[in-house]
């Protein structure tokens, strides 16, 4: 099993830096925005994200936590049912702009499923999405990340997995993984 | 994964098994406290809700739980039925399978039903009551609900006040609260009490007093009225003199103890009203649990199917 960085600390967060500039140019004071981290891989990159915002800016934005495992289509396709992950959505989000954060789009379905689960706490004004990866040319659904830290042409077999520090690894490094 | 399609009684259940269906639950509960509380989990799913005996929150919680997961849900009520035109149960059964139905809700007044028709039909089969023998989600919801409010199951003190001998809710009970490594007590008149319950690894209690004084939390069961073919007590007035919790015997132990009661209330019998509306009686709590944790068996047993 062959591996590949394709972001590693120093340049991962070169890349949050980038992102959450985008995300200050684009939503100024955040009076009317705030921010959903996807389970599991959206929650430690939309936490950095928030603090780099605050960072840069000083400004405080709401964060949430959404687990679309309820609202996934592959329920019952797989050999094991999908156990949830806590959603914990403290704020409003009718009429608010919602930035849906995930570290990788492969298929779009995740981000189908998110947008459903979403849903379900109100109507938004406007949604738009930050990845860290977005695996070119392989979705199955016509959904386009707003904000992309790398773009990255990968085949069906591969996989991209995260190594966060929070999580207790030495680096923060995002692998491209040959199975 | 749980580690049975059916869902028969809490003893064909792993500890491991209650756990996962806890953790789901947490989820539920999140769910059913949104805006929206419904999710599309179950939309490919029909589900047939068989009850041969009267029942209205256990039904009630149940469809509440498969709506709120978007399954189908049909409801088939043995009165006025073809039961009563001398149908057998599995004919029944079959021809409400024969509708495409994919998972079975069923309340039963004989023990060991729905053990017999899981032997007979492919459907996955949930336990809603059957006869004195299991109540399974409602002692999930119970086991649920003590964990809610006391941090965890393991290790506390919980004594099951009332008509064990008639009582389904207490025989899941004992086995759902040791499998999750708590201690258990029954406590009620000795006609009330079957001798073998000692073999369950139960301690038996005759005095309430004494069985608060022990217990972190007081199961309360009702009276079953249309059980009492034999009168096992003198009068209602005396189990409730000897049996019955009020605010007095709670303000005399020395500790406060969480009160729980299956529903339906018999006011002043089991419990008296203000003892039943205090802040440490969790009644309401386990209604709602019961929604939350119905929809986390139903999910569960679904992804197996």
């Amino acid at each position: 099993m062959a591996k590949v960085s394709i972001l590693h600390s120093q340049l991962l967060d070169i890349t949050i830096s980038r992102l959450s500039q985008q995300l200050i140019e684009n939503h100024g004071d955040f009076s009317n925005t705030v921010i959903i981290g996807l389970q599991q891989g959206g929650i430690i990159l939309s936490d950095r994200i928030r603090q780099r915002i605050f960072e840069l800016s000083n400004i405080t934005v709401p964060v949430g936590q959404l687990d679309i495992t309820f609202h996934r289509d592959d329920f019952r396709r797989g050999d094991n049912i999908l156990t949830p992950s806590k959603t914990d959505i403290p704020f409003l989000i009718e009429d608010m702009n919602v930035i849906l954060i995930d570290d990788v789009v492969f298929t779009g379905r995740s981000i189908r499923s998110a947008l459903d689960a979403m849903m379900a706490f109100g109507r938004p004004s406007k949604v738009e999405l930050l990845c860290l990866v977005d695996r070119k040319y392989s979705r199955d659904l016509p959904i386009e990340p707003t904000y992309v830290g790398k773009v990255v042409n990968s085949i069906q077999s591969q996989y991209i997995t995260a190594e966060w520090k929070e999580e207790g690894h030495e680096e923060d490094t995002l692998w491209l993984i040959n199975q | 994964m749980l580690s049975t399609k059916h869902l028969l009684g809490i003893k064909d259940l792993t500890r491991e098994d209650l756990e996962l269906i806890f953790q789901t639950a947490d989820q539920f509960k999140e769910v059913i406290n949104r805006p929206i509380k419904k999710v599309p989990s179950l939309r490919d799913i029909t589900i047939a809700n068989v009850f041969f005996e009267n029942s209205t929150r256990t039904k009630l919680s149940f469809e509440l739980a498969e709506k709120r997961l978007s399954a189908d849900v049909i409801n088939f009520s043995s009165s006025g039925s073809s039961v009563k035109k001398g149908e057998t149960l599995l004919d029944t059964v079959n021809n409400i399978l024969s509708m495409k139905v994919d998972m079975i809700v069923m309340r039963h007044s004989s023990p060991g039903a729905p053990h017999f028709l899981a032997k007979h039909i492919d459907a996955t089969i949930l336990n809603a009551g059957d006869g004195t023998h299991e109540h399974p989600t409602q002692a999930i919801l119970d086991s649920y609900s003590i964990r809610e409010k006391l941090g965890e199951v393991e290790g506390k003190k919980v004594v099951i006040v009332g008509d064990i001998l008639h009582s389904r809710v207490a025989l899941s009970n004992i086995f759902a609260l040791q499998k999750l490594g708590a201690e258990v007590m029954v406590c009620g008149p000795h006609t009330l009490i079957p001798k073998y319950i000692k073999d369950l690894g139960v301690i038996v209690e005759h005095d309430l007093k004494k069985a608060l004084q022990w217990c972190d939390v007081a199961n309360m069961l009702r009276i079953q009225m249309e059980r009492q073919l034999v009168k096992n007590f003198p009068s209602v007035r005396e189990y409730s003199q000897n049996f019955g919790l009020n605010k007095e015997i709670l303000e005399s132990l020395d500790k406060e103890i969480v009160v729980m009661h299956p529903g339906p209330i018999n006011r002043g019998v089991e419990i008296t009203s203000d003892v039943a509306d205090a802040e440490n009686a969790i009644i309401l709590d386990q209604v709602e649990n019961g929604v939350a944790t119905r929809m986390a068996a139903l999910y569960l047993l679904a992804g197996k199917s």
